[in-house]
């Protein structure tokens, strides 16, 4: 009987098993380490069992930081995903335009995260800013450091001019690959044009915006550097978001113990709901018969 | 190794872990499996089931401990009936 899977070919992947290990396995057993301990420095840890992970599932600070990343993650999606499809939807599919527009809506991608979140601290600024500066000529109290829904819509569209090119260059990408033969058996069916969005596109279009909302997720989820550099957490904590309340607690506080609970219990979360979406492409693509 | 500040039960739990890792890497090679599909309407090897356990243990204790009615001993009794009824149904 023939086999279904040839599993000795794992061995191939040893070297980079070797490489994963010391860039990532080998910090976070360190991690697992220090959440069941607690150091004064020197090196010195002492034994406190559950202890940080006990204090860290009571702590509203966790909470409320979980409770503020899924609303962001939640929004970008909701913004990113739709208006990234519209935007595919009307590119131009062939000639020089195609290739022009396609080299643009890359050019946000190439940008560090930390000019990104520059480039929108200067932007937003009521003084020097050109958004700022015209927002208040508006008449519109428009000030990100000081006002949490001012700092918060800053933040989501930046994210939105950040990666929406991400999800339309790879919305384009799924919608070149559909033959043009169904769209001439739609016109003959006289289909509507959202008959054929629904029916042809969309379905098409389902295994790389399954891909496009978990790297905008995964992303989303983690975002450290642009918040933390256009508005550092505030005003007050109303955009400190999981990792910038890890690295406060880890780095600005050197309270290594509960900070290492934190983040594994930030690092369970990511893999489950990575698990969960990679468990879904994979059905898809099973049932898609790829 | 002192850096990573090892522990006993630590260095036990990951020990665990990789024996569990060697003993599925060993029966994958040895004994070849078709894919099932189980009550979550997926299709999922051993080693998939292994990580379904390793993931949903680490809730289930995390949960135990949150709720903080019994000693955490308890939470591995149910982790041990939650494996049992993955590797049997999913």
């Amino acid at each position: 009987m023939e086999k279904t899977l040839n599993n000795k070919a794992w061995f191939l992947v040893l070297p980079v098993l070797i490489l994963v290990a010391f860039s990532a396995v080998v910090p976070l057993m360190t991690v697992v380490n220090y959440s069941v301990q607690d150091t004064f420095g020197n090196n010195v840890f002492y034994w406190v069992g559950l202890e940080w992970f006990a204090d860290m599932l009571q702590s509203d600070r966790m909470w409320n930081a979980l409770g503020r990343q899924a609303l962001f993650s939640a929004i970008i999606l909701a913004i990113e995903v739709p208006l990234g499809i519209f935007v595919a939807l009307n590119m131009p599919k062939k000639g020089f335009w195609s290739s022009f527009v396609l080299v643009t809506m890359a050019l946000p991608l190439l940008i560090p995260f930390n000019v990104v979140g520059t480039i929108w601290q200067i932007f937003g600024r009521v003084d020097i800013g050109l958004l700022g500066y015209v927002l208040a000529k508006l008449g519109v109290d428009y000030n990100y450091t000081a006002d949490a829904f001012d700092a918060w819509a800053t933040l989501i569209v930046m994210d939105v001019w950040h990666w929406t090119s991400l999800v339309a260059l790879l919305a384009f990408a799924g919608l070149q690959s559909i033959p043009e033969a169904y769209y001439q058996a739609a016109k003959i069916d006289q289909a509507s044009r959202w008959a054929v969005f629904r029916y042809i596109e969309l379905p098409k279009m389902q295994g790389v915006l399954l891909i496009a909302i978990l790297l905008r997720f995964m992303d989303s989820f983690m975002i450290y550097t642009e918040p933390f550099v256009l508005t550092g957490g505030g005003p007050g904590n109303a955009t400190t978001f999981l990792s910038i309340d890890l690295v406060k607690m880890a780095i600005g506080q050197f309270d290594l113990g509960p900070a290492a609970a934190f983040s594994l219990m930030y690092f369970l979360v990511i893999l489950l709901i990575s698990w969960v979406f990679y468990t879904v492409m994979i059905t898809v693509e099973k049932a898609e018969g790829k | 190794m002192a850096w990573m500040a090892w522990t006993l039960p630590t260095a036990l739990f990951f020990g665990a872990i990789a024996c569990l890792i060697v003993t599925f890497t060993v029966l994958a090679i040895k004994f070849p499996e078709t894919p099932r599909v189980g009550i979550l309407r997926i299709e999922t090897t051993r080693g998939d089931r292994l990580f379904i356990t390793l993931l949903g243990s680490a809730f289930l204790n995390l949960i135990w401990l949150a709720v903080g009615i019994s000693p955490q001993w308890g939470a591995l009794i149910l982790c041990f009936v939650y494996a049992c009824a993955v590797f049997r149904w999913v």
